[in-house]
């Protein structure tokens, strides 16, 4: 059968199960629109989460970022895991024992005030939509690299398929919909994964292959080679890495604490029957995360192995299939600078800016880009980083159902975590603004309704942002996280662990945490993009890790204000202990 | 106050004071989380970051130490500690009485 068609056929089989599951798995009530009615066993939730938690970015694009990044690409490895400890040992069980159904939810209660609730939802709105523009771009890219379907069909075919099962399931149907989407994706990633480091190594598993040696009969390790060749080539040791120690130790905190922070990751452990069964839910999640987030730091380093060996002063003219076929795909484009008719690569830019094609072709036969030069460097080829999962299988030679279930995988992942963002955005406005804040006399099933709607609307918004996405998304995918750390997770922390924390100090801290990481960001990333070298950081923090400077204000300044208010009131002495406390 | 499901009780002294029971199950809790969240550190920022140039100088395999901790065996490590604490707690609220 010809790749096309499997692809058709690969991707149309998975919507088709995402859809029946979703219709097997209605929502009846808010329990189960909200939370699944909190009887998800925890082996289920913690595939749920991860798949709600892996998104097209950790799918598509991570492995290529650490291809291009080596050892500070690890900020993102220990970044986007570590948080999961801190979410089972410190948040998740006592969030569960506190047994609402958003995360304002908690905050509104613990610090007695709708201020704070209304604060929590604001940060939660914001950061829900950073992050879901993002899915939703990613559902369209797919579609239209694997499926000949303009990007915006693309967005609108998955605007669609998520509207299904998230405005009819809720939270049961996302469940049980994100639990296929896991198996789909894992499965899609792993197969070329094992390929490539079978092609490239010898050993099948890639966790193993990245610490073996190269198959070529040169006796070097995977690592080693690659250190050697880039060196060679200008660029830094693969293994050594470019950023300052502070700058990596900053990022990875501030994305630990921000994935601990996550509206959407939180609420998930709110679907498990107990408290004990949250901190398990927790463990598995990981386990399934990690499953992805070790072969991820192998596949990217087979895949820039790979690439440099077949293009490497190699003739455009023998350049492999594989190469042309992305470059008509405009995500690799060649200028031959030094007009020697083959491809050099180096460290530098091939020319200004994402290439702008021509419709003629050069002396060699290839697309000519019509970009300002960039000739102070050596380097003739531009390489989009999502290449190096995207193509694994080409490059290594893989069957046309191995591409098809790529595509599937690529989708699996954004449209699990768009949505079980969407869910969160919409919980927020039915529950934390509707019926706890402005209309509590809502009844049960206006409140369903609502959260029906909310979710209609909200992906309406995802939607729009996909098909438009304004410039700022890919700038600010930042903010999620910065903000996440800096303005919700102390709130959360404080109120389980500390009983003197009080209104006025939450709020002080949420608000200084929120504006400070809100303004730093925005100032080196919006504002003035100009300005955003290391030598003008505030401790040579960039904008990715300031985050932990806004969490240790937050925390500075609500400790402070609560030390010179009244203490909260006694019953939130006695809910703090009860949320401390197991047993009902 | 919002606090519309968690009544509090206002007529009933007993549960407004914290338990000697309650508050031993805590501050071991605390005990527990403040070692785990140290092995946390030093697995992640010691060995990954802070520590990594004098790991790199062992290696395991291909993978030089420091590097492997970073990209691979901090995140082993989480999963362990993860483990370990909700085994440990489960046996701790048995112990006092105060499992769910």
């Amino acid at each position: 059968m010809a790749t096309q068609t499997l692809i058709y056929l690969f991707v149309g089989l998975s919507f088709a199960l995402y859809i029946g599951i979703a219709i097997a798995s209605r929502a009846g009530t808010t329990k189960e629109f909200y939370v699944a009615g909190g009887g998800v066993n925890p082996i289920v939730n913690g595939m749920a989460t991860a798949a709600d938690w892996m998104s097209a970015a950790s799918f598509i694009s991570m492995a290529g970022i650490i291809a291009f990044s080596g050892y500070d690409g690890s900020v993102y490895l220990m970044g986007w895991t570590g948080g999961y400890v801190m979410l089972a040992l410190l948040l998740a069980p006592y969030l569960r024992k506190f047994g609402q159904y958003t995360v304002p939810d908690f905050i509104g209660t613990r610090y007695y005030s709708k201020a704070a609730r209304v604060v929590a939802v604001i940060c939660l709105i914001f950061i829900s939509f950073t992050y879901i523009a993002g899915q939703m771009r990613g559902v369209g890219i797919v579609f239209s690299r694997f499926l000949d379907v303009p990007i915006n069909l693309g967005v609108i075919i998955g605007m669609a398929i998520v509207f299904v099962y998230a405005v009819l399931g809720g939270m049961k149907g996302i469940t049980y919909t994100q639990v296929a989407q896991y198996c789909v994706l894992i499965f899609a990633y792993m197969v070329p994964a094992f390929f490539i480091s079978f092609l490239v190594t010898g050993n099948p598993v890639p966790q193993l292959g990245l610490g073996s040696t190269v198959n070529d009969g040169s006796g070097l390790y995977v690592l080693q080679k690659l250190d050697l060749v880039l060196q060679d080539m200008g660029f830094a040791a693969y293994t050594s890495g470019e950023k300052s120690m502070i700058d990596v130790f900053c990022i990875t905190l501030a994305l630990m604490v921000g994935t601990a922070g996550l509206p959407h990751v939180i609420v998930r452990f709110f679907t498990v029957p107990k408290a004990s069964d949250a901190r398990k839910s927790a463990g598995w999640a990981l386990v399934f995360i990690a499953l992805l987030y070790t072969t991820a730091p192998a596949v990217g380093a087979f895949a820039r192995l790979n690439f440099i060996d077949s293009v490497q002063d190699t003739d455009y003219a023998e350049a492999p299939a594989w190469f042309k076929n992305w470059e008509s795909n405009d995500l690799i484009a060649w200028r031959d600078k030094n007009g020697d008719g083959k491809m050099q690569l180096g460290k530098g830019d091939a020319f200004q800016g994402a290439p702008l094609f021509a419709e003629s072709t050069g002396t060699n036969g290839e697309r000519v880009v019509e970009n300002v030069a960039a000739d102070d460097n050596p380097n003739e080829v531009y390489v989009d980083r999502d290449i190096m999962v995207l193509a694994n299988p080409e490059i290594a030679n893989l069957p046309g159902w191995v591409i098809a279930l790529v595509a599937a995988g690529g989708l699996a992942a954004a449209l699990s975590t768009a949505a079980g963002l969407l869910l969160v955005i919409s919980s927020s406005i039915s529950h934390d603004l509707l019926k706890s804040t402005f209309r509590p006399q809502i009844t049960e099933k206006g409140e369903l309704l609502a959260a029906r709607l909310a979710a209609t609307a909200a992906i309406v918004v995802a939607g729009y942002l996909g098909i438009y996405p304004p410039g700022w998304v890919a700038q600010v995918v930042a903010f999620a996280f910065g903000l996440a750390a800096a303005s919700l997770f102390p709130a959360i922390f404080m109120g389980i662990f500390s009983k003197r924390m009080n209104r006025e100090g939450a709020i002080a801290g949420m608000v200084t945490g929120l504006s400070f990481t809100f303004l730093y960001i925005g100032w080196f990333k919006l504002w003035s993009p100009e300005s955003n070298v290391a030598a003008n950081w505030l401790f040579g923090i960039s904008p990715e890790g300031i985050a932990v400077i806004g969490m240790v204000l937050n925390f500075a300044v609500a400790i402070a204000v609560a030390k010179f208010t009244a203490a909260p009131p006694k019953e939130i002495s006695w809910l703090v202990d009860k949320i401390r406390i197991p047993r009902a | 106050m919002s606090d519309d499901n968690l009544d509090a009780p206002q007529g009933d002294p007993d549960r407004l004071a914290t338990s000697a029971n309650e508050t031993a199950y805590w501050s071991q809790n605390i005990r527990l989380l403040s070692i785990l969240m140290t092995i946390w550190f030093v697995v992640s920022f010691g060995a990954g970051i802070l520590f990594r140039d004098f790991l790199d100088q062992f290696s395991i395999g291909g993978y030089p130490l420091g590097f492997w901790f970073a990209q691979q065996g901090a995140i082993y490590c989480f999963i362990l500690l993860i483990v370990f604490y909700s085994v440990r707690m489960k046996r701790i609220e048995r112990q006092y009485d105060l499992d769910d």
